[in-house]
This record gives C-alpha cells, sequence and structure tokens, in this order.
C-alpha cells in the first residue's frame, strides 16, 4: 500500500504547523544544493540528522527512504573519481583515481543526502493534506492546489482498483513473463486502470454539482501559529543565516 | 531515472524551475474547473501505474508513461507531471525538491512534443495506423526525455558525460518495453472507450 510512512507521532516536529516547516524547508534545500564547501554540507546534514532524532523516526523506514538514492550515489562514486583530474591518489593502468573526484562524489553524497533527511523529518512528518493546505495559505496558484489535493485523494482509491485487477489476473493464472502475452496484458491493465479513472471521474463531477459546485472550493479551518512554532522559525533561520556567513566566508577565504 | 539534489548547477536548475514554471502555468490556464476532477484522477491513476515493475530480461523496469500522459492530458500533463513528482518526494523520496522543476521539464516537454506530433494520428481511423503510432509516441517519449537528463547533468558539469551516457543506455529497455505497452494502451482505449482520448482536444477547444 501506498502509505505516509513518516506522518505519525506526536513529536513536536509532527505537531509544527505544515507553513513554517515549508518556509523553513524550502531555503534550507536551497543553500544545501547549492552550496559547494563541505563544511556547510556537512553541518546541514548534522541538523538534518538532528531533526530525524527529534521527530523519532524509527531507523528501518528512513533508511529505506534513502534507498533510491543511493544507487545514483554509487555511480557517482564510481564515475566521478575517473573522470575529474587534478589529485591523483592511484592508477590502475589508464585508470586514474583523482582525488578531486572524490571530494567531489562526498560533497554531492552529503548534500544529497541531508536534503532527503530535511524532507522526511520537515515535510514527511504532515499530512499530504495538511501540506497542500499549507501551500493555500502561501499563495499557491489555486487551481494547482486542488489538482494536488482531488489526485492525492484517488491515489489511494486507484491503487485499491489497481490491486483488485492484479488480484484478478493472478486468480486467471497469470505470471509475469518475457513475452508479448505479459506486455499485452500490462497494457491492457494500463489501458482498463485509465477507463476506470475516467469514468469514476465523471461520478465524482457529477457528485459535486449535485453538492453544488460552482467553480470554487473553499478551505473550512485554518491554521494558528503558536509561539513554539515561532520559535522554532526563529532559531531555524538564525542557523541557516549561520550557515549561509560560513559559506560566503569559505569562499572568501 | 531521478535525479538527486545536490548535483545540478544552480543554471540548470534556475533554467529548469522557469521553464516549468512557465509551463504549468499555460497547463492551468487550458485546465477549466469543469475537468478538474478529471485530470485529477487520471493524474492518480499514472502515478498507480508508475509503480508498476514490468519485467524485461532478468530484471524489471518502471515505465515513464509520459507519452501516454502527452496524448491523454496535453498541455495540462504539466501540472500532472509536477503534482506526481512532489507526491514522489514527499511519500518515496525519490528525487527532490530543487530538482522539481528540472524534472518536470525532462518529462514533461517531451510528453508535450509527443502530443503535438502524434494527437492526430491517434485519431485515425486505421487499424495499424494509431497502433504504429502509439508505439512510437511511447518510445520517442523516453528516448527524449532521456536526453533531456543527459543533457541537464553534462550542463551542469563535464566530468558526468560518463554518468549521462550511462543513463541512456539504461533508458533503453524502458523505451522497448513502453512502446509495446503503449500500443496495447491505445488499442485497449479505442476498442473500449474512445473518449478518453478526446480529453485534451476538449480542453484546449475550451481555453
Amino acid at each position: 500500500m501506498i502509505v505516509e510512512r513518516f506522518s505519525e507521532g506526536d513529536t513536536f516536529l509532527h505537531t509544527l504547523d505544515p507553513r513554517v516547516k515549508i518556509c523553513i524547508v524550502v531555503p534550507y534545500v536551497g543553500v544545501v544544493a547549492l552550496s559547494d564547501t563541505l563544511l556547510v554540507a556537512g553541518i546541514v546534514l548534522l541538523i538534518a540528522l538532528f531533526l530525524v532524532g527529534c521527530a523519532r523516526l524509527r531507523f528501518l523506514p528512513v533508511a529505506k527512504s534513502l534507498k533510491v538514492l543511493l544507487l545514483f550515489l554509487i555511480l557517482l562514486w564510481i564515475f566521478l573519481p575517473l573522470s575529474i583530474s587534478g589529485g591523483e591518489l592511484y592508477s590502475i593502468g589508464p585508470l586514474k583515481l583523482s582525488s578531486e573526484g572524490m571530494l567531489r562524489a562526498l560533497s554531492i553524497t552529503l548534500r544529497s543526502t541531508a536534503v532527503v533527511l530535511l524532507i522526511v523529518s520537515l515535510l514527511s512528518t504532515s499530512s499530504v493534506f495538511s501540506l497542500v493546505h499549507a501551500m493555500s495559505h502561501l499563495h499557491m496558484p489555486e487551481k494547482l492546489l486542488w489538482l494536488s489535493f482531488l489526485s492525492y485523494r484517488y491515489i489511494y482509491v486507484l491503487h485499491v482498483e489497481y490491486l483488485k485487477l492484479r488480484e484478478a489476473m493472478r486468480i486467471r493464472g497469470f505470471k509475469p513473463g518475457n513475452n508479448l502475452h505479459t506486455y499485452k496484458t500490462f497494457g491492457y491493465l494500463i489501458g482498463m486502470l485509465l477507463i476506470r479513472s475516467y469514468e469514476r471521474s465523471e461520478r465524482i463531477y457529477d457528485a459535486m454539482l449535485c453538492r453544488g459546485f460552482h467553480g470554487r472550493f473553499y478551505l473550512l479551518d485554518h491554521f494558528r501559529i503558536s509561539k513554539r512554532d515561532l520559535v522554532f522559525l526563529i532559531i531555524m533561520s538564525v542557523i541557516l543565516m549561520g550557515v549561509v556567513w560560513l559559506q560566503w566566508i569559505a569562499k572568501t577565504v | 531515472m531521478h535525479i538527486s539534489d545536490g548535483i545540478l548547477s544552480a543554471r540548470v536548475l534556475a533554467a529548469g524551475t522557469v521553464v516549468a514554471a512557465g509551463c504549468t502555468t499555460v497547463g492551468l490556464k487550458k485546465l477549466d474547473m469543469e475537468k478538474m476532477p478529471r485530470v485529477a484522477v487520471l493524474t492518480a491513476a499514472f502515478f498507480v501505474v508508475s509503480l508498476i515493475h514490468i519485467p524485461f530480461g532478468p530484471s524489471s523496469v518502471h515505465l515513464l508513461l509520459n507519452g501516454l500522459m502527452g496524448l491523454l492530458l496535453g498541455w495540462t500533463c504539466f501540472p500532472a507531471i509536477l503534482i506526481g513528482l512532489l507526491l514522489q518526494a514527499l511519500l518515496f523520496q525519490f528525487g527532490g525538491l530543487t530538482v522539481l522543476g528540472v524534472t518536470t521539464v525532462n518529462i514533461g516537454i517531451p510528453a508535450l512534443i509527443v502530443y503535438l506530433i502524434f494527437k492526430r494520428f491517434i485519431k485515425n481511423d486505421g487499424k495499424s495506423v494509431p497502433v504504429i503510432c502509439a508505439a512510437l509516441a511511447g518510445i520517442f517519449a523516453v528516448l527524449l526525455s532521456s536526453f533531456f537528463i543527459a543533457f541537464s547533468l553534462v550542463f551542469s558539469g563535464k566530468e558526468f558525460i560518463s554518468i549521462a551516457k550511462l543513463i541512456v543506455a539504461a533508458h533503453l529497455p524502458v523505451m522497448a518495453v513502453e512502446g509495446v505497452v503503449n500500443a496495447f494502451v491505445i488499442v485497449l482505449l479505442k476498442k473500449v472507450k474512445p473518449e478518453v482520448l478526446e480529453v485534451p482536444y476538449v480542453i484546449s477547444q475550451k481555453a
């Protein structure tokens, strides 16, 4: 099933105002992605690790969330030391391992891990619905918000529909393999899923019309910023300014 | 293939974000509230489909499906792709946040190109023309996407050339599977519910 693995919990990170979270994550992620000093990357990674600790997330799911990134990083560690020249460490025949390349790979590793951990600890600890709700308060385009709201709502429904179709295939003895029959079956499966979602969307729209929909969505509840939210926002902003300052110093020295 | 954060240069990230924002705005303009549920549910469907493993050789591939998205959604594929990527980042930690714009462009522009080239052939009443074009649309969209991804890496630094080549090579099996599966999807849609293929036309006429 598709689940929000990290959104359940009652630590202060889970109860933090989602608007505050978004306002913190965006500049942090921007700074890490663009910084080019190892020191800055390391510090932000430590902050991210600290936040993951604060949210009391279990180790295994967090490690799993780094899995996809890991594959990419392995590629980088293989190729970058070979393709960047400067400061040769070893040379095996024509292959030269450069320390420059190693440093580059290390910097990318630290930074991309930091970003994933920031997303896990700050964004994934809120439900997607509350994040979308928060974005509506941050003046995102209205249509985009309602589109994400509705599609997120129906991902679960369609996933269940998909599982049903897969079950039906299994009952009929379908075994995926490397043959045209498999590809045909998957093509028809996808087609069926699209047709069902098309038909469902018509029913949804009719239901919306029945309930008096006339082109507007309304928000019923609103967030209230607490003292704790403000304190957290201020602390994190001060740290971020320190990090930017460090980056600036490292550049000029 | 998702590029993670911290790899691309500021220039590439900025360019991707600007283009993605522009295309998404156009896509949203072309989307009226009446079509909102349809596009939303199709977005959800594509999200679910992108999780399916399809066997290929000893391993399996994930479909990109941007060709099909282009054919079904037209310009509105941009907000759909953006939302799909954002949800993947939030739920599964695929990709990242700063690269959202770049990845939206890498997947969305090929989808749009495929839509502009192939839409009239898919509507064709003949027997083989729509099927062949559906396969071509699938292959072409993935091919273009892999080139886009490779270029965004190479523009960020010359040292990524070998990885960029590898990524294009890794997309070849996806391309083959996607072409075949795409053809069968279109066969089914044309047989069972041709209205589904009308979606982009309705939207672009209304705008």
